[in-house]
């Protein structure tokens, strides 16, 4: 009966282990196509992920098996009384210290990508200087706050800004800042092919920086529970060559300040321009 | 028995709790009563009523998840007639929210400081009973309030909605969302309540441990479950306040207009823009300095209590006594100075997010010295396949995957990630109900004995730990991969967003594995009342297990002991050699000659 036991609880981790190992092949690890992040600090996060898995995999596998062969011994015990042992001093300390090392080195191994992720020292400079956009989480939606071309943004809304919704352009290949701020309620801006998330905080603007490598067409999603169409807030990150997102605001441009006579009313246009940038979208 | 008696120790004298008289009519015994194993009994049927609420609550969200919008069998006709049966948005978000309330406040918290916390902290440590019984008793009676507030909740528009961590703005402001008016103010007060009780209950267990130990019983030869629950009480004494004061601000918010977490400017729904001046971020730190420790306080007395069942099951001292002791201490500890892990993408500034994520990696060492602790007491031993045994090990095997995975989420950069998807929901799963649910499993069928005099089934219990096991490990396992896929928590349609759109299958094969888990439940319940009224009848000791609240009849009678209980060892005295039998109860001086009758055989 006791053997059975062991063969139950040895059946699951082999299972786990199975399933983790499958993952990669049947599309259960990262999302998009070769589960590779789209930017190339998302790739170093990657990295830790899959050393950490490494560890924990070992470590995993080691105290599982050691149960069950514990168990299995246990189920076998022939002599008249199990072992008497308190303890022992030397097995704590060796099973206090080899953890606690390869603790602390992952502690300090993840702190550069931590300080190039999100501390504003660290950020690229030339993507400090011009954020490309500010978004504006609401309730249930990202509005987007481009510049006018040639432009940088201002804190305050500028009467040429550029506006969309629910569709983000950003160039590939060179870093990027955005600004991340929130009319209502606590939202979070997540962009899983790029492994980024930042809640958006009421009364606070967040600088958000990412790169990405390579052009596509990414889902923008909200992570921080935001009412009851949390589900429901869903964007597009288009990331595309430098050319075509050029393009893109001067299209953006003509759309929103077209005046029916052929001309662009940019610089003399004060109306507005939320309630036309919606009429523009799709 | 109210004489001070001197402790042949030297260490401390014993005090009585505060006079109180046996128990006279039906009303003081067994409802408004004073004794500890009555409120004991109290806080187990409640809780076990609770989590059916809070395990109907989840499997309705697995439905959602698994068959998004379609009409749910049985309850949805009845229950969303003008929706046609289908869960609604705005309930969705209610249905996660008081899962996680119920199943935390008034199924987990309670269920071990309240059940086993009550019932084995004076029989463990040679008590009568409680220090103070009269709050013993209150700090019962305020789990109702609470329990009625919970309920008043859901009548109002579909109840709280902003999540059990209630995060302002959304909770903070009443045009937010549709729960958020009158809901969440119930919503708070319920956790006010709570709140109270465990701070008594609390207050009670520290004074209790400390003056009211039997003669002999040092520090050191408490049994590892009182240790759980001494720390735990001390966490609670500590952490608690602030998350009612927290709470409080966010009811003044509410009704006063003090604004203390939301800033001006906000427009939610077209309302007004908001005047304040406030900080969201304040409410998490506060929520989270309590809520932290709270993850421990759910932890800690498992532990103690799978320590001491694991190493009678196994026949065999508990491995490393001391470095358990002190291990919970420094996960206690530590645990004071993690909170921020759970804001690392909150907006808090990102340095001080690494100095809390040094402090979450090495949480992680006490606890991966406590397994293998547990690991070594089994090595060795004698292991007994019963029921609580493999409750244990369930306990110990689920308990490795979720700490494990608490360390992809210790490390900032892959949290920023994983922070918010399906995979934190594993593992804190695996965490709750991986370990502390099948500890409480064993620990039911373990105390059993003692609480009602009789055996619980082995069978009964044997099915339902395998049907429990393998679907907790049906549901749980897959939420990493939908954690991996980015499938964030809290969505009531995930497959709107093209990238999770495949995920459709496995959250099917998920809810056909949480309804079995669910269904299996029933055979906890039929088991515990069968056994209540037919189970074979228990003697002291049915384990031969060696804590002082084996050598009191089962169940023990007003004043718990027959005999004045002195201690002359640690908990764990298995294996003994040159004995006629293999454990040294803490009562016993020394062992018996072989072949000769013991005390403990004598005595039942």
């Amino acid at each position: 009966m006791g053997k059975g036991w062991c063969l139950f609880f040895l059946f699951w981790p082999v299972a786990a282990v199975v399933s983790c190992a499958m993952a990669p092949w049947i599309g259960w690890s990262f999302p998009y196509d070769n589960a590779q992040a789209a930017s190339n600090l998302g790739i170093r996060i990657d990295g830790l992920f899959y050393l950490i898995l490494i560890i924990t995999a070992i470590v995993f596998i080691g105290t599982q098996a050691a149960l069950v062969y514990a168990l299995w011994r246990g189920a076998n015990n022939r002599k008249e009384r199990a072992d008497c042992v308190h303890g022992n001093h030397n097995l704590e300390l060796i099973w206090s210290i080899i953890p606690g090392v390869i603790l602390l080195f992952l502690a300090i191994y993840q702190m550069n990508i931590w300080a190039d992720f999100r501390i504003k020292k660290y950020f690229p400079e030339a993507a400090v200087k011009a954020p490309i956009a500010e978004i504006t989480a609401r309730q249930f939606e990202w509005r987007f706050r481009y510049p006018a071309i040639g432009k940088i943004l201002q804190q305050k809304p500028q009467p040429d800004d550029l506006y969309s919704v629910n569709e983000l352009h950003v160039p590939f290949g060179k870093p990027v800042m955005i600004q991340l701020r929130s009319d209502d309620v606590q939202h979070s801006f997540f962009m899983p092919a790029l492994r980024i998330k930042q809640d958006a905080l009421p009364g606070l603007q967040i600088p958000v920086w990412f790169e990405a490598n390579k052009p596509g067409t990414y889902d923008l999603v909200c992570a921080e529970l935001c009412g009851w169409g949390h589900y429901k807030m869903k964007a597009h990150v288009i990331v595309q060559s430098e050319d075509e997102y050029q393009n893109y605001l001067k299209t953006l441009t003509e759309q929103q300040f077209y005046d029916g006579l052929g001309k662009i009313a940019a610089t003399e246009n004060n109306s507005e321009n939320g309630s036309e940038s919606e009429a523009t979208e799709k | 028995m109210s004489v001070l008696n001197p402790s042949p120790t030297g260490l401390q004298p014993i005090l009585k709790p505060q006079a109180h008289h046996a128990p006279g009519n039906f009303i003081t015994k067994y409802i408004f009563s004073t004794d500890h194993k009555i409120i004991a009994i109290q806080f187990l049927f409640t809780t076990l009523l609770m989590m059916i609420v809070g395990g109907a609550l989840a499997l309705a969200v697995r439905w959602q998840l698994a068959f998004p919008w379609e009409s749910m069998p049985i309850v949805g006709p009845w229950l969303f007639a003008p929706e046609g049966g289908q869960i609604s948005p705005e309930f969705y978000t209610m249905l996660f929210t008081m899962h996680a309330t119920v199943m935390i406040f008034l199924v987990i918290i309670p269920i071990l400081a309240g059940t086993f916390g009550n019932f084995l902290i004076p029989l463990m440590i040679g008590a009568d009973d409680m220090a103070f019984p009269k709050l013993n008793m209150l700090s019962y009676w305020f789990m109702w309030p609470a329990i009625a507030c919970f309920g008043l909740s859901f009548t109002f528009a579909g109840g709280p909605a902003a999540g059990w961590t209630s995060y302002p703005i959304l909770a903070d402001l009443e045009q937010a969302a549709p729960g958020s008016g009158t809901a969440q103010t119930f919503w708070l007060l319920g956790v006010t309540f709570v709140g109270f009780s465990s701070m008594m209950g609390s207050i009670n267990y520290m004074t209790t441990i400390i003056n009211m130990r039997a003669p002999g019983m040092t520090f050191f030869r408490l049994p590892m479950t009182i240790w759980g629950l001494f720390i735990t009480a001390i966490l609670q004494a500590f952490a608690l306040p602030v998350l009612t004061a927290g709470g409080f601000m966010q009811v003044t918010d509410r009704l006063l207009g003090t604004c203390f977490f939301y800033p001006s400017g906000l427009v939610i729904n077209n309302a007004a823009p908001t005047v304040g001046g406030g900080q969201a971020l304040l409410w998490q730190h506060l929520f989270w300095f309590y809520s932290h420790p709270a993850v421990y306080i759910m932890l800690l007395p498992v532990m103690g209590m799978v320590s001491d069942m694991l190493s009678c099951m196994c026949r065999k001292p508990l491995f490393g006594y001391k470095p358990m002791v002190i291990s919970m201490s420094a996960i206690a500890s530590l645990g004071f100075i993690v909170w921020g892990h759970h804001m690392y993408t909150s907006g808090m500034n990102p340095a001080v997010g690494m100095a809390f994520m040094v402090a979450t990696m090495m949480i992680a060492l006490p606890s991966a010295v406590k397994t293998f602790n547990w690991t070594a007491t089994i090595w060795g031993g004698k292991v007994q396949f019963n029921t609580v045994t493999l409750n244990c090990i369930a306990f110990l095997s689920m308990f490795i995957v979720g700490g494990l995975s608490g360390i992809f989420m210790a490390a900032v950069p892959v949290d920023v990630y994983f922070h918010d998807t399906y995979f934190i929901v594993a593992h804190f799963h695996y965490v709750l109900f991986g370990a502390t649910l099948f500890g409480v499993f064993a620990a039911i069928q373990f105390w059993f004995p003692k609480m009602f005099g009789r055996m619980m089934n082995e069978k009964l219990g044997k099915t339902h730990f395998v049907l429990t096991f393998i679907g907790a490990n049906g549901t749980f396992f897959p939420m990493h991969f939908l954690g991996m896929q980015g499938m964030p928590r809290r969505y009531a349609d995930p497959y709107l967003h093209g990238y999770l759109e495949h995920l459709l299958p496995m959250n099917q094969f998920m809810t056909i594995c949480a309804f079995v888990m669910g269904a299996a439940q029933i055979l906890l319940f039929i088991n515990i009342f069968y056994s209540m009224f037919w189970g074979p009848k228990a003697g002291r000791n049915p384990w031969n297990a060696t804590t002082l609240e084996w050598a009191a009849p089962s169940p023990p009678p007003h004043g718990n002991f027959d005999f004045v209980p002195m201690v002359y060892h640690g908990p764990n005295e298995y294996a003994v050699v040159n004995g006629d039998k293999d454990f040294l109860m803490q009562t016993e001086k020394e062992c018996q000659p072989a072949k000769s009758q013991s005390e403990t055989e004598t005595t039942a």
